[in-house]
């Protein structure tokens, strides 16, 4: 099963895709070999990770956003043993080959990834930190207000269609760990701020104020979630300008990491 | 400009003029934020003595639980956590940082690190945090040094200290000072070349780096036989001290490599089983004691020193208080260097006494032979990584050990464990277990010592020994304990029992207390668990 010639035209051009790049001397992956990726990734991985692979929070399989730069050997592992001390379990029923195949399917997502918006980087990061004036709510590389999502690492798990949407937008997809909560005591305090978590008694968020609170709910007169601050960038930037900001945060990508 | 971007402006003018969370001068004062524990051992003496009196002698024994928090973890909990304005960070072992509501114990956040694969003597444990301004820091065992946003727990640096590859880890928890962060490696039996390294706190740049063994054409080089330099261990992997009069920084070294076999390493072996003291700015040698020269028997003086400034013969002295791991505890000139007193505070038949200098007399015989020779105390000491306490109300050093225990040590072996329960001295687990031995074995206590004349001012009996680590209070209670699974309180002054609870789990770590809204709380890790008591 191993014919690139029994490969349709998708995996054509994943194949394609592979072989352009840094990582396909390490796979070797055919586009057989990918679809069986795909389909053991979908049987064995999805239930937990998602089908696009981005279903926990900070990782990204499909964007190649992995904890930490795990190489191909690694990875492999890591599918048949899991990861020891997290929820992350071993896969006893997969052959080598298989967990193999998943990597060489997840490289082939992460380096399809898309190009950006057409947009100048440079110029986008100018205009983050002036004009948009993102800092104001946004934080990278330890620079900016902690009130909105950090974006060092924006570029890993978000692509650029969404980011484009999440400028016009904002209010039309939020990420669940993003999603903006507002807070009323009885004494009439008001606290706004990113939701962190919740029980039956109490409720803890990152206010807008940058400080961490936590609440008993009885002491609460109302507790919920509110449309997010983020304001729409349109009548504020050009779509030229939309497109440098989008492509700058898609060129975020941890440089936390050294 | 919409109405939200300038809402945005003008909070964040707001949060622009709020002063950095933890200062140098708190970390420096921490008495002038009683209710915060800003560092590993609360303050940079290691003194482990917070001025919290809520909890007193008097009301201790109506301590009751408020919340636990259970780790994601089948490690050893070996962490003493932080808390700062009411939020308590602590690790996840291995290297999960936790956020939690020190009130209450929920989560705020959880910041995962996932080390490659590495290799530890002792298991996959971290000890804890550091913290300056808004940033955390933790050193990871796979030899990371990281940097993480304390409000939202992000990584904000990620440096790479040494090569996990090459069996160097950490397990410490680091120190910052001024504009520096401090760390050293773990990885001594695995036959590393210890170092410590200051990193600046914003970049993670290296500043200096002082390696423990000296390097061919410097001084002590030549206590090293051969090339046994190159991989002799003398690692620092336990936290230091720091003395700001003096702006000396103090460490304690680890055993030389090989561990239990001295003849391919001829030599003194410096600064093995040493405290350095080292110019906190620079990271120049400025003096060392070494005590256990040519070490054959484990023996690393990886213990937490403790700071302390005491009447010595009628006049005030700055002193370095140690209980080391080979058996015996010292008074030490913390400026000068200088032995001031030793002596053995369990059994030890290794030495029989000093010379003026404070080397120590070793007794003939008493190292690795082919037949094996019975050495007390066992390899794991009378004391191993666990901090000690002392009490500036009190006067006395109160330190959690182990007496009775001895080890047959056979040359180019592992030494053999005495007696039918060579188990009990193994080191911590999570689980509690059966305790068999009888009291002529292995046990553990914990004693109060005068520092003066390291006599024992009253003792505590554990029923097992004890990995856990020492808190003494201004309500004139200490807390600890042991395998056994109890959390103790006793009072200060005498040592009687005022109250426990039992955990499940073994204490492996070291007590801490701090208070919200004028309500003061105790932490304790036990099994893979944090317990948290107040007054109800």
């Amino acid at each position: 099963m191993r014919h690139v010639g029994h490969s349709t035209g998708k995996h054509v051009v994943l194949l394609w895709l592979l072989l352009a790049s840094p990582f396909a001397m390490a796979q070797h992956a055919t586009g057989s070999d990918l679809f069986s990726g795909e389909q053991a990734f979908q049987n064995y991985c999805a239930n937990c990770h998602g089908k696009a692979g981005n279903q926990i929070v900070g990782v990204d399989l499909g964007h190649g956003a992995f904890r930490k730069p795990y190489d191909d050997a690694q990875l492999t592992d890591i599918i048949m043993k899991g990861i020891p001390g997290s929820p992350m379990p071993a896969t006893p029923g997969m052959s080598r080959e298989q967990a193999v195949q998943i990597v060489g399917y997840l490289r082939s997502l992460a380096i399809s990834k898309d190009a950006g918006a057409g947009g100048d980087a440079a110029r986008g990061k100018l205009l983050f930190a002036g004009k948009g004036q993102c800092f104001s709510c946004h934080r990278v590389d330890g620079e900016g207000s902690r009130q909105g999502p950090e974006l060092s690492r924006i570029g890993l798990s978000r692509k650029s269609d969404q980011l484009v949407t999440s400028l016009l937008d904002p209010n039309r997809e939020v990420q669940p760990q993003n999603r903006s909560y507002r807070i009323v005591t009885h004494e009439g305090q008001r606290i706004s701020g990113r939701l962190l978590n919740q029980d039956a008694f109490s409720v803890q968020l990152l206010g807008s104020d940058e400080q961490l609170h936590s609440f008993e709910k009885a002491d609460l007169q109302s507790a919920e979630f509110i449309a997010s601050p983020m304001p729409a960038v349109r009548g504020t930037l050009s779509d030229q300008e939309v497109a440098d900001v989008v492509q700058y945060l898609v060129s975020l990508r941890g440089s936390a990491k050294r | 400009m919409s109405p939200r971007f300038r809402l945005c402006c003008v909070l964040l003018a707001a949060s622009q003029c709020a002063s950095a969370q933890v200062t140098n001068d708190q970390l420096l004062r921490p008495d002038a934020q009683p209710a915060n524990w800003l560092s590993y051992s609360r303050d940079y003496s290691n003194q482990r003595h917070s001025p919290l009196n809520q909890i007193s002698t008097d009301n201790v024994a109506r301590l009751q639980l408020q919340w636990v928090w259970q780790a994601r973890s089948l490690e050893k909990f070996e962490a003493t956590p932080l808390v700062v304005n009411g939020v308590l960070y602590t690790v996840q072992a291995p290297n999960d940082v936790v956020a939690l509501d020190a009130a209450t114990g929920r989560i705020f956040w959880t910041y995962s690190h996932q080390p490659s694969p590495a290799r530890t003597c002792c298991g996959r444990v971290n000890r804890g945090l550091a913290i300056h301004g808004d940033t955390l820091f933790m050193g990871t065992v796979d030899a990371h040094l990281l940097a993480i946003d304390a409000k939202s727990g992000q990584l904000l640096w990620d440096i790479v200290v040494a090569d996990a590859a090459a069996q160097y880890s950490i397990t410490m928890s680091p120190m910052v000072m001024k504009d520096k962060v401090y760390i050293g490696t773990a990885g001594g039996d695995m036959g590393i070349r210890g170092f410590v390294a200051a990193y600046d706190i914003r970049t993670g740049r290296e500043v200096w780096k002082f390696y423990t063994i000296p390097g061919p054409g410097e001084a002590g080089h030549d206590t090293w036989s051969g090339d046994s330099w190159q991989k002799g261990g003398a690692s620092i992997w336990n936290h230091g001290a720091y003395d700001p009069e003096s702006n000396l920084v103090y460490w304690g070294t680890g055993n030389p490599a090989p561990d239990w076999d001295g003849r391919m390493r001829l030599g003194d072996n410096l600064y093995s089983d040493s405290v350095i003291a080292l110019d906190a700015d620079t990271g120049k040698l400025k003096w060392h004691y070494q005590f256990t020269p040519h070490d054959e028997l484990d023996y690393d003086s990886t213990q937490v020193p403790v700071l302390a400034d005491i009447s010595w013969k009628g006049k005030p002295r700055k002193v370095m208080l140690w209980a080391n791991r080979n058996g015996l505890m010292y008074v030490l000139d913390r400026v000068s260097g200088e032995f001031l007193l030793g002596k053995p505070y369990v059994e030890v038949n290794w030495m029989d006494g000093f010379d003026a200098k404070g080397r120590p007399h070793r007794v003939p015989g008493m190292v690795p032979t082919p037949q094996g020779t019975l050495v007390r105390p066992h390899v794991h000491g009378a004391i191993n990584w666990a901090p000690s306490a002392y009490s500036p109300r009190t006067g006395l050093f109160y330190v959690a050990h182990w007496e009775h225990s001895g080890i047959v040590a056979i040359e180019g072996q592992f030494p053999q464990s005495v007696g039918i329960n060579a188990r009990q001295t193994t080191m911590g687990d999570v689980t509690l277990e059966p305790f068999l031995n009888n009291d002529d074995e292995a046990r553990g206590v914990i004693r109060a010592y005068d520092p003066v004349t390291l006599n024992v001012a009253w003792e505590y009996k554990l029923g097992n020994i004890t990995w856990g680590g020492m808190l003494s209070t201004a309500g004139d209670v200490v807390f600890g304990g042991g395998k056994d699974g109890y959390f103790v309180a006793l009072d200060a002054k005498s040592g009687k029992l005022l109250w426990k609870a039992a955990l499940g789990g073994q204490v492996n770590a070291g007590a801490m207390t701090y208070a919200v809204n004028g309500k003061q709380y105790v932490a304790i890790a036990a099994g893979t668990a944090l317990f948290v008591f107040a007054l109800p």
